[in-house]
């Protein structure tokens, strides 16, 4: 019985955490962003040499090897940093997809070039997940047709993982023809969201998902921990943020941190971020260990933390006065990772109930 | 992370299982907190024998003497839960470690035996009217004559006072010293003359807490545990021991299983109350924040097995554990309609009017043992280095 990170887990964090301060502080971050984010090739050549991108590609294929508890630890580190890195799709859904439904032939192709960092992986499922306006894909005889919105990382995929409205995955080239790109502009600048429009674009499924749904759930299951354990990272930060601004800022002669109003705020924000952290082990452990819980788990982690988190980021915010609002300061950068992470691949109400089908509640 | 068990606490884990199955049914029923029955002091003895009782406590002390094992005491724990047998105690877990760290052997001897076979039960005499929160404040004197302490003053919230044989007590016996170190710890019989106990009744109508007065109340001055004006520092001993006893996070999801077994037999208008969204996402809400403190308490677990600090996820226990469980009872409540404020021996009961009862009492635990806003402060100012409020006098 041991509930803790391993050694090797804790030199991950702190080798990518060492990696982001150097490669992508703040200020060229706002840069990136400000630039509206498109080059960003250097900074993801640099993640992906580390080898986080082929994190969950069995070394065989060109990757580590390792779980999705190593991938979260990870995302918790680039939520922390507010990481401009497409991390989700490229290097979680997407090999989890083609591991999980892929052709051997496919698996054999793609998930080195992932590994390598030499292509990028888009994710479009959120019509699977609740579907708006209408959108979706739909497979015909000429090949996909349809609108995918929100997919993940879209803009600066080479490849797209789409899912078709009876739940089968295709692989679709970004530059193949019949396939056109808009980004949306997010809340969010540090990551990128393209809404996909498919012209009888020819479909290559992943075979395992045809007539099965189970593929895509696992794959919206482990991009749900991702997001869970960004919002962790995320959220922790601003947590850091706060009680340091509240033993540093100064008013009636005192810092602020000394008055119970404010020492309470980030009390709370302890007490409810703390046993988070265990329930983002518990639940990206579970993927691989405790199987029969991992759908309920995954759903749990989602929608807590994007109720902590929510909390967190506007408490943390508070903290900080006037200051907390401004660009200057520049917290709102973690505040909208926050507010991303909880609409995307299901908001709280809805995740929440997949938790109950999970149970047999209903 | 590793949530297997080594291969020795997999078949300790059946031991206990096959000594509940073998022994279970001969378990008492009802609180562990009363003048021990015939029945609760078998039961004790029997689990002491077996060392699922008392099991640190050296045997010649009346415990069991096994080296610790937190794993195993954590499975002891467990199996008990699950089972639903009433587990055995060690003695008063407040009491017992405090002696076996800071008493002498004469204490140690006289004492913690009787005490762990369940013979001799304690109360708490800390909080007074005046000195609540701000405990160190507190003023009941007591004045060395010849060889005996003499004791005035009051004490409150003082639980079982009305059936415990013994007290522990802090009381002021340097009068000029710094607030901190003007107490002393001492131990005497409720029977001493001079003890009155008013029961005080709360708001659930029982009366689990007492008023204790003492008038002249003479105690001899061997009585004493730790050295005079020291009592704070041993009284500190025992509070971390309360502290981790409230808000187990075993009770909150056995406490969840039971609103869930609810929601599926309970009906409105001929609908299941968990085929009722609005229900069942209040639930589910409940649901992730008891598991989230149930795997901070096997983080803590495990900190603990390997000696590491287990740091936040242990301050913040307290706080979160008790918040869970009344939130429970107000979620059961109002699942319950106008069958929510039903109570006593009333027709239509569910569950004996366990949430009601359970809705009041906690509102006492989330107050007693240090209430919310301490724990906040202690988080804040112990576990994240935020300065203390400034003092009245330096703040001019």
């Amino acid at each position: 019985m041991d509930f803790s990170l391993n050694e090797e887990q804790h030199m991950l964090q702190e080798s990518i955490s060492r990696l982001l301060a150097t490669e992508c502080p703040l200020s060229d971050i706002r840069e990136l962003v400000n630039s509206d984010g498109n080059n960003l090739s250097e900074v993801q050549q640099k993640i992906a040499d580390s080898g986080i991108a082929g994190i969950l590609i069995p070394e065989d294929l060109g990757g580590v090897g390792l779980t999705l508890l190593d991938a979260a630890l990870i995302a918790e580190t680039l939520g922390h940093a507010v990481a401009p890195v497409p991390f989700i799709a490229s290097s979680v859904m997407a090999p989890i997809a083609l591991l999980e439904a892929g052709g051997d032939e496919q698996k054999e192709k793609w998930l080195p070039q992932i590994a390598s960092g030499a292509v990028v992986f888009g994710a479009g499922v959120t019509e699977q997940i609740g579907n708006r306006e209408d959108r979706g894909i739909t497979e015909n005889t000429d090949g996909l047709n349809g609108t995918a919105m929100f997919v993940l990382d879209g803009m600066s995929a080479d490849m797209l993982i789409i899912a078709d409205d009876s739940g089968c995955m295709h692989l679709v080239d970004s530059q193949a023809s019949g396939v056109s790109r808009q980004k949306l502009k997010t809340i969010d600048r540090t990551r990128s969201v393209a809404e996909v429009t498919l012209e009888g674009v020819a479909a290559e499924p992943l075979p395992g998902s045809r007539s099965n749904g189970e593929p895509l759930r696992k794959t919206v299951d482990a991009g749900r921990v991702i997001l869970a354990a960004d919002t962790l990272g995320a959220a922790q930060n601003m947590l850091d943020k706060s009680i340091a601004y509240a033993k540093e800022r100064k008013q009636f002669n005192r810092v602020i941190g000394s008055f119970q109003a404010v020492k309470h705020m980030c009390s709370e924000m302890v007490a409810e971020l703390e046993p988070c952290r265990s329930l983002v082990w518990y639940t990206a452990y579970a993927d691989a260990s405790i199987p029969d819980e991992a759908r309920m788990m995954a759903c749990h982690a989602k929608a807590h933390l994007s109720e902590v988190g929510q909390f967190v980021a506007r408490t943390a915010t508070e903290v900080h006065g006037g200051m907390g609002v401004t660009d200057l300061l520049g917290l709102h950068y973690w505040f909208k990772r926050i507010g991303f992470n909880r609409q995307l691949l299901g908001a709280p109400e809805l995740v929440r109930e997949e938790a109950a089908q999970a149970q047999g509640w209903i | 992370m590793d949530l297997s068990y080594s291969p020795e606490h997999e078949s300790f884990r059946n031991e206990v299982r096959a000594f509940l199955a073998a022994n279970g049914d001969a378990a008492p029923t009802g609180t562990i907190y009363r003048t021990q029955t015939k029945e609760d002091l078998a039961w004790q003895k029997l689990l002491i024998e077996h060392g699922y009782a008392a099991r640190t406590i050296p045997k010649e002390y009346g415990g069991y003497g096994a080296e610790t094992d937190i794993l195993k005491s954590y499975i002891i724990a467990d199996e008990f839960a699950r089972q639903r047998v009433r587990p055995g105690h060690s003695g008063d877990f407040r009491l017992v470690p405090t002696l076996l760290e800071l008493g002498t052997e004469e204490q140690k001897q006289q004492y913690i035996a009787p005490t762990v076979s369940g013979e001799m039960t304690w109360c708490q005499g800390y909080s007074e009217p005046g000195a609540g929160s701000d405990l160190a404040s507190l003023s009941t004197k007591a004045v060395v004559d010849g060889d005996d302490f003499v004791i005035n003053g009051q004490k409150i919230w003082t639980s079982g006072a009305h059936y415990a044989d013994m007290i522990f007590c802090l009381v002021r016996t340097e009068p000029d010293a710094p607030k901190h170190q003007g107490i002393s710890y001492l131990l005497f019989p409720m029977s001493t003359p001079g003890i009155e106990i008013r029961p005080l009744v709360n708001m659930t109508g029982d009366a689990t807490f007492s008023e204790v007065f003492f008038t002249d109340v003479r105690v001899p001055t061997s009585q004493i545990v730790g050295a005079r004006g020291e009592g704070w520092f041993v009284a500190n001993a025992t509070l971390k021991h309360e502290r981790g006893g409230l808000g187990d996070p075993n009770q909150a999801e056995e406490r969840f299983h039971s609103i869930l077994e609810l929601m599926k037999e309970e009906k409105i208008d001929g609908v299941r109350l968990i085929d009722q969204p609005i229900y069942r996402d209040r639930l589910l809400k409940l649901q992730a924040r008891i598991l989230s403190m149930k795997f901070n308490g096997m983080r803590i677990l495990s900190s603990s097995i390997k000696g590491d600090d287990p740091g936040l996820a242990a301050w913040v226990v307290k706080l979160q554990g008790c918040e869970l469980n009344h939130q429970m009872a107000a979620m059961a409540i109002d699942i319950l309609g106008e069958i929510g404020i039903l109570y006593d021996d009333s027709p239509h009961l569910r569950d004996g009017g366990f949430w009601q009862y359970s809705y009041m009492l906690d509102l006492g635990l989330i107050i007693g043992g240090g209430t919310a806003q301490i724990q906040k402060n202690m988080i804040g100012e112990r576990a994240l280095g935020l300065p203390k409020e400034p003092k009245p006098s330096e703040s001019v």
